[in-house]
């Protein structure tokens, strides 16, 4: 369970997260949409305590994050733009991150050969294309079995194919019981795979709901117009 | 930390700049000890050769360690990891990478030729202690600049700037003062101006060791005392230590009140 | 007539019987009936030679009061025990040749040396091996001697409780030649002394000055050498001296010189070579001495001249590679620099006449500064002191304009040296 109160975080003079108050609990995905610089990064990157709170509390399973750092075990997290030393190999790379987060035993394989990574095992991960690195970065993600999964923009780069492969592994992870936030761009893919839709405007949470309730809300057939709506209403 | 610090290292220590870093040293030792007639001549040269690159190299190292590395960081920062200990790793990372560069690539000419046998062994391994002070100072300093300015281009300027004024321009405002107030009796103020520089600091500590002392004459007989005794060289020591610590600490403390 | 005859004939016989006498001979050994030279010296009489053979003599205040000639054999020694004197002689025309002195006794109030030369003239003092002086070879109020052919070797640490080396005061036209003296407090030394020539030694280690000149005029110094002394030769309130064709080596250290001039007025110092002194010339309240044909290289400073010098000339130099060339204070005093050659010159020469077509600036800015505010040396080696220069190299309109080789050459000069 993660539980928010009052969360505000300023960056200088703009207010980014105007005092946000979510729950999320219960396996499932969560989907956190909202305009550009509605604060869904920021969001997930003050769960994740790289972004310190202005003022507020964040609790997971009832414990504060604050000047915590050992509640990250529970977490895995893609971030958006991966980019990792560019004289590092793939395979050292998935070594390192095994062995900081102290799993140097954890087989990495299946992943592999999933995400069809093999070929690009030896080589520096500065010579990979994006969506390769994407690759690589979900791999990490999806390594390390934690209960809560947070991925900001995952389909980065993704050809249909990975596309795919990725809302399996999604889905897999949910069926395990776990909570999976996520943020994204790509709204069939947001309607398709998650089950609870948190809207942010202007550092609120404007709609909380899930896409059926939003489309019958909205009165909107598809998706799509429905989060347009939203916005629209909103500039009215 | 220790994790951090090994992969910043093994990183680095992979990296083409570092090799050509070493490769510099190497080639530089050897060409003077080839073109010098004494080892006390070669390690003055060396000497101004290091008071000028290493702060260079460190604060260039240091800021583009830290920008090329920045996303990387941001993956590790949403690991299970102290931030303190993500950025004091990488810092030692850097800061040790570079002085190994520096002793491995002076230090081979120099043993080949027969440092080891020569009475200036004291003074080669001096320089190569103040070097690594000015490799640890000035890329603490950078790294800090670097964790302060998100923009690249004005992080640079001000790391150069920062190098700069301690290498060129704070001298600058040493001499004018100097030439300003000739009348007043000065050493005590160019002890106390000098000695709050690192780059001077080893600069005259250096100096001090080798033949060329004798040019600084009557103005020279007031730092040599201050050197020469056991507290002068042991203040002189903890100065360059606070040097070194302070941006530990403040990067410490800083990194810790970040966002990311 | 006849009288005169018998006179001059009586005056022959007296001269040739006289020449019998002093022809004879004296040996001195530990197991002889003369076992001293002191008891040698006391049966000889005018014109003897006294010989003494190789053996330890512990023997001070010998007095020759005759001209007598003494002779050592190797390894004939006088061992002053640190008690006193070991031979003063107080007649003319006397000879020592080839003794060997040990342990001249030391004193605070009196000036003991192997050798005391007093009110004499005509004196010879050759081949003599001198260890732990006080001082080693004094001549005072004496004239027209030779001393040549000795060593000396002091072991003076610091200048309050060191002799001399060769001391002369009031002595004049004494020559000294092929000396080697090493580590006591002057290696020579004169004072009030004129017209003498001195040659062909080597001055080394002294505590203070290699040759030390005071109040003495029209005096000489050639081929000699003078390596890590306080100062090679210093000269002070002295005129028309001359020093050529000399070394200075190796005089390193806080206010250490190759030559040292004080107060001289009229010498000339011509062929020298300065080589790795702190300073190779420091010269101060000096006027018309002429400066020729002289190298000076890796020097600190090449030439410090701290004022009050006038009319002098610095001509057919060569200045290279010295930290500074030239550092000097005041105005230009009439001083003239021109036609040396300057390593830093970096000068065209378009009519190829030999002769820099622009005027080299030997005073760099940081020289200036330094004479200004002596504190200034501890930016020695910096970056910025460097970058200084480098601008003065780039623009030389930066470097101060007093003082400048009008005609400077842009190659170094051959001297005739052998």
């Amino acid at each position: 369970m993660i539980e928010i109160k009052r969360l505000y975080k300023n960056f200088g003079k703009l207010e980014v997260l105007k005092g946000i108050d979510l729950v999320i609990e219960g396996k499932g995905v969560y989907a956190i949409l909202g305009p550009n610089g509605s604060g869904k990064t920021t969001l997930m990157k003050c769960i994740l305590g790289m972004v310190l709170p202005t003022s507020g509390e964040i609790l997971l399973r009832d414990e504060s994050i604050k000047k915590n750092w050992k509640y990250r075990q529970d977490i895995d997290y893609l971030p958006q733009i991966a980019n990792f030393p560019g004289n590092l190999t793939v395979k050292e790379l998935i070594r390192m991150i095994k062995d900081l987060r102290r799993k140097p035993d954890l087989d990495e394989t299946p992943l592999i050969n999933r995400l069809k990574l093999e070929p690009y095992l030896s080589k520096k991960l500065g010579n990979l294309s994006g969506g390769t690195k994407q690759k690589v970065n979900l791999t990490l993600t999806f390594l390390f079995d934690s209960p809560y999964i947070f991925l900001d923009e995952p389909t980065t780069g993704l050809d249909p194919a990975a596309l795919i492969i990725l809302k399996e592994m999604i889905e897999e992870e949910k069926s395990k019981g776990k909570i999976i936030v996520l943020t994204s761009h790509i709204m069939s893919f947001v309607e398709e795979i998650s089950d609870d839709i948190i809207f942010l405007l202007e550092g609120n949470v404007y709609f909380r709901g899930t896409a059926e309730f939003l489309k019958e809300k909205t009165q909107k057939p598809d998706f799509i117009h429905a989060i347009a709506n939203l916005l629209t209403e909103q500039n009215v | 930390m220790f994790k951090i610090f090994k992969y910043s290292f093994y990183d680095l220590m992979r990296s083409r700049w570092n090799y050509v870093y070493l490769l510099f040293y190497l080639a530089l030792g050897l060409v003077l000890l080839f073109v010098s007639t004494s080892l006390s001549k070669a390690i003055l040269t060396l000497m101004n050769i290091i008071i000028l690159l290493v702060p260079l190299i460190g604060t260039v190292f240091g800021i583009m360690y830290y920008y090329s590395s920045k996303e990387f960081t941001e993956l590790l920062l949403a690991l299970p990891l102290k931030r303190s200990s993500i950025f004091l790793g990488q810092y030692f990372g850097v800061a040790i990478s570079l002085s190994l560069s520096l002793v491995i690539g002076l230090g081979i000419p120099f043993v080949i030729y027969g440092i080891f046998q020569s009475a200036d062994i004291w003074h080669f391994g001096q320089l190569l202690i103040l070097g690594t002070f000015l490799s640890f100072i000035f890329s603490g300093i950078s790294y800090n600049i670097a964790l302060h300015n998100e923009n690249r281009i004005k992080g640079f300027g001000f790391a150069i700037l920062a190098w700069l004024f301690m290498a060129v321009i704070y001298d600058g405002i040493f001499m004018i003062a100097l030439v300003m107030l000739h009348e007043y009796p000065l050493e005590k103020f160019s002890l106390i101006f000098s000695i709050f520089n690192p780059i001077d600091l080893s600069r005259i500590m250096m100096l001090l060791k080798l033949d060329i002392s004798a040019m600084l004459g009557y103005t020279g007989a007031l730092f040599k005392m201050f050197f020469g005794n056991y507290l002068g060289s042991t203040i002189a020591m903890l100065i360059l230590a606070l040097w070194t610590i302070t941006p530990v600490f403040i990067l410490k403390w800083r990194s810790a009140k970040k966002d990311f | 007539m006849k009288n005169l005859l018998i006179k001059v004939g009586l005056f022959i016989i007296a001269l040739c019987l006289s020449t019998a006498i002093s022809a004879k001979t004296i040996e001195v050994c530990k197991n002889c009936e003369i076992n001293t030279v002191k008891k040698a010296v006391e049966l000889a009489e005018r014109g003897d030679v006294i010989i003494v053979k190789k053996g330890l003599y512990q023997e001070i205040e010998i007095f020759v009061d005759k001209p007598l000639i003494i002779i050592g054999e190797p390894g004939a020694i006088l061992d002053g025990q640190m008690l006193s004197e070991i031979i003063v002689i107080r007649s003319d025309s006397v000879t020592l040749d080839g003794l060997e002195f040990h342990n001249v006794g030391t004193s605070n109030l009196r000036d003991y040396a192997a050798v005391r030369v007093r009110g004499s003239r005509y004196f010879t003092i050759k081949n003599l091996i001198i260890r732990q002086p006080f001082f080693g070879i004094y001549l005072e109020k004496s004239s027209y001697g030779k001393v040549y052919n000795n060593q000396i070797y002091g072991n003076a640490v610091s200048e309050f409780y060191a002799g001399n080396g060769i001391h002369l005061w009031y002595a004049h036209y004494i020559e000294i030649f092929n000396n080697t003296i090493y580590q006591v407090r002057d290696g020579i030394y004169l004072e009030f002394s004129n017209n003498c020539t001195i040659g062909n030694n080597v001055s080394k280690n002294n505590v203070r000055y290699g040759l030390h000149f005071m109040f003495s005029n029209n005096d000489i110094v050639r081929n000699d050498r003078y390596e890590n002394n306080g100062a090679g030769i210093a000269i002070m309130f002295s005129k028309d001296m001359e020093a050529s064709d000399n070394y200075f080596m190796d005089n390193w250290g806080s206010a250490v010189y190759g030559m040292l001039l004080k107060e001289v007025y009229d010498a000339k110092i011509i062929n020298n070579v300065f080589l790795r002194n702190t300073a190779g010339i420091f010269v101060e309240g000096c006027s018309r001495i002429l400066y020729e044909y002289n190298d000076f290289e890796s020097n600190g400073w090449a030439i410090y001249s701290r004022g009050a010098n006038y009319e002098n000339n610095f001509t057919n130099n060569n200045f290279i590679s010295n930290s500074f060339d030239i550092a000097y204070t005041g105005p230009l005093n009439k001083n003239v620099f021109n036609g040396n050659y300057w390593s830093d010159y970096n000068g065209y020469d378009l009519d190829k006449d030999d002769i820099g077509d622009i005027p080299y600036k030997p005073v760099k800015l940081f020289s200036n500064l330094v004479n200004r505010s002596p504190e200034a040396i501890i930016l020695l080696r910096s970056i910025f002191v460097d970058l200084v220069e480098f601008a003065e190299k780039v623009s030389p309109t930066i470097t101060p304009n007093i003082l400048q080789d009008e005609t400077p050459r842009m190659r170094m000069i051959t001297h005739d040296r052998n």
